[in-house]
């Protein structure tokens, strides 16, 4: 709300280079690798519960604390849930036998 | 420009902190060796952030200390939420998992925008439209822009996931659901959302518009997920996901938030990416995906043409000797596998195999499953080492040279209608060439079309023979089999 110009101009810079950056960061990525890293971005952008954080600690009268309630809960879901379900993913690919196939029987 | 004190300084150095730890966790997360601490260097940055945030706006700030209750009831319900969904749900349904918790980053930045506007828009609202006169001043032209797109994106998220989640879950029908005349309503809604969204930035910031706004959004994203076949939901979740970045991403103007500008810009322009690599592997456009209605004719189409083909079946017991006296066993898994959690007995038989010096390898489809790597994950969980899992560029050829392709409840990736039938809904996609092995035994559960809806004439060649029945089971009959054998 109290974005001046310099503020915006800012945050269109930002917003343009972090799009790059994105771009940069997921080209050539093995397919083995697209479903945790499409659940890791999505735990990122659970960043969102700082929002609804931002939205809690100016909320007032009942429907904008309702609102900054449910925004919190859904921002800790994301984030929360995001990270782990990817991490558990993940995990199972740590756990390869080292030494091949015939280890185990 | 205002003046700028020492803790808004540490707080941008807490973002800057907080950002580099995200694009550097990205950039680890494409890489296997690197990918889970990519994911933890993530999270220990969100943690940071959302720390820094709690402690300068609740505790050092007075007036937030009051609202602290809300961060203490909704932290711990978003937490054990997301921990126990997250820790619940079998490896098969963790593409519905990720739709869920990006649905719900979705709501949550949809919910930040419509919190934002009522607290900013003018208290005596001045309607042209409901009759009273324009008098306060409008918002700043950048704040509503950013404030309906984080509204109408999120919404769009939100809404669109729970119906993915629905398709992927098997509680909304996966088939591509379409009535008559659903495109114009489609546009209707577009139409009525730039028309109240140029209206509410430019005539007048009035409230019951703005909500009447997000409905619309909320009914724009049921609209454009419910005519797109379950089969393409994970290239669905991919660009909800990207969106949902892209609506984090206007809260962070609206907010002014670098944390959740550069988050949210990251994920997406990454998510974007993503989404136009699936859509690559299945060699279609992302249009196609979205508005093609893929298989919508499929249940005619298969009782015309070739819905009576006559197929071969095999018992278990000649099956696993085919293969134990093979030279070469190209192994292909698909969603069917994956429902009945066969990958396992999966990992036994290929051990089995390798024992008696039949070569075993993998064959994954880039779509095979209800997500790219949804197929590397469970063989991973199984304990396949990766090596043995081949992309379809690199074993394509190979197929040629093995005695046995065993496709695992997988059809319309191995369906050679999509390089020879230029009628077909799957025409030039990329397939695995099963066909050209010496042998193909499918293992099915029933001749129903796959999730595409389309028959696959490979059931039909006179070398492929079908093993009928729940893919576990069929998976431990063979291994049975082969010891024996």
């Amino acid at each position: 709300m109290e974005l001046s110009a310099f503020e915006l101009v800012a945050a269109l810079f930002i917003l343009v280079l972090a799009a790059f950056v994105g771009y940069e960061v997921v080209s050539k990525v093995p397919t083995m690798l697209h479903t945790p890293l499409m659940s890791g971005a999505n735990a990122v952008h659970g960043v969102i519960v700082v929002g609804a954080m931002f939205v809690a600690a100016s909320a007032e009268g009942p429907l904008r604390i309702i609102l900054a309630l449910v925004a919190v809960i859904l921002g800790t879901i994301n984030v929360v849930g995001g990270f782990v379900v990817t991490d558990r993913m993940l995990d199972m690919f740590r756990r390869r036998p080292q030494g091949g196939p015939e280890g185990k029987g | 420009m205002p003046e700028v004190s020492g803790l808004d300084i540490a707080s941008y150095v807490v973002y800057l902190v907080g950002a580099v730890s995200f694009i550097l966790g990205l950039k680890f997360l494409a890489s296997p060796t690197t990918a889970r601490r990519g994911n933890q260097l993530a999270a220990a940055g969100m943690a940071l952030v959302v720390l820094w945030v709690f402690v300068t706006d609740f505790l050092l700030a007075g007036g937030g200390l009051g609202q602290a209750w809300i961060l203490a009831v909704g932290i711990p319900i978003g937490t054990v939420a997301g921990v126990v969904g997250a820790r619940r749900v079998p490896m098969t349904a963790m593409p519905q998992m990720v739709a869920i918790f990006n649905g719900a980053g979705g709501g949550a930045a949809a919910l930040v925008a419509v919190a934002e506007f009522l607290r900013d828009a003018p208290a005596t609202t001045s309607e042209p439209i409901l009759g009273t006169i324009n008098q306060g001043a409008l918002l700043p032209l950048p704040f509503i822009i950013a404030t309906l797109l984080g509204a109408v994106i999120g919404s769009v998220s939100l809404t669109g996931s729970i119906v993915a989640f629905g398709k992927l879950q098997g509680f909304i029908a996966g088939r591509p659901v379409k009535y008559p005349g659903s495109q114009v309503v489609t546009a209707v809604l577009f139409l009525a959302l730039i028309g109240l969204g140029v209206y509410l930035a430019a005539v007048a910031n009035s409230v019951p518009l703005f909500l009447l706004f997000c409905a619309i959004a909320l009914v724009l994203g049921v609209q454009l997920v419910m005519p797109i076949g379950g089969a393409d939901m994970p290239v669905v979740v991919s660009l909800l996901n990207s969106y949902t970045g892209i609506a984090v991403a206007a809260t962070g103007i609206v907010l002014n938030n670098y944390a959740l500008l550069i988050a949210g810009t990251l994920v997406g322009a990454s998510g974007g990416i993503l989404t136009q690599l699936m859509c690559r592997a299945m060699n279609r456009s992302l249009f196609n995906v979205l508005f093609a209605g893929f298989g919508t004719g499929g249940g005619t189409m298969v009782a015309g043409a070739a819905g009576e083909q006559t197929v071969r079946e095999i018992s278990a017991d000649d099956a696993a000797v085919l293969m134990a006296y093979g030279r070469k066993v190209i192994i292909v898994p698909g969603y069917g596998m994956a429902v009945a959690q066969a990958q396992q007995p999966v990992r036994e038989l290929m051990d089995l195999l390798l024992e008696k010096g039949v070569d075993v390898q993998f064959a994954i489809h880039p779509v095979a499953g209800r997500m790219p790597g949804h197929m590397n994950v469970l063989l991973a969980e199984a304990n396949v080492p990766y090596d043995r899992l081949q992309e379809m560029d690199e074993i394509n050829d190979d197929f040629a040279n093995a005695s046995v392709a065993l496709v695992i409840g997988a059809n319309d990736v191995t369906n050679p209608a999509a390089r020879t039938d230029t009628g077909s809904p799957i025409y030039g996609m990329p397939i695995l060439n099963v066909d050209a092995a010496e042998n193909v035994i499918v293992l099915k559960r029933s001749m129903a079309a796959g999730f595409a809806g389309i028959d696959n004439p490979l059931y039909g060649d006179p070398k492929t023979a079908m093993l009928f029945g729940d893919a576990k089971k069929s998976v431990e009959d063979l291994v049975a089999g082969v010891k024996s054998a």
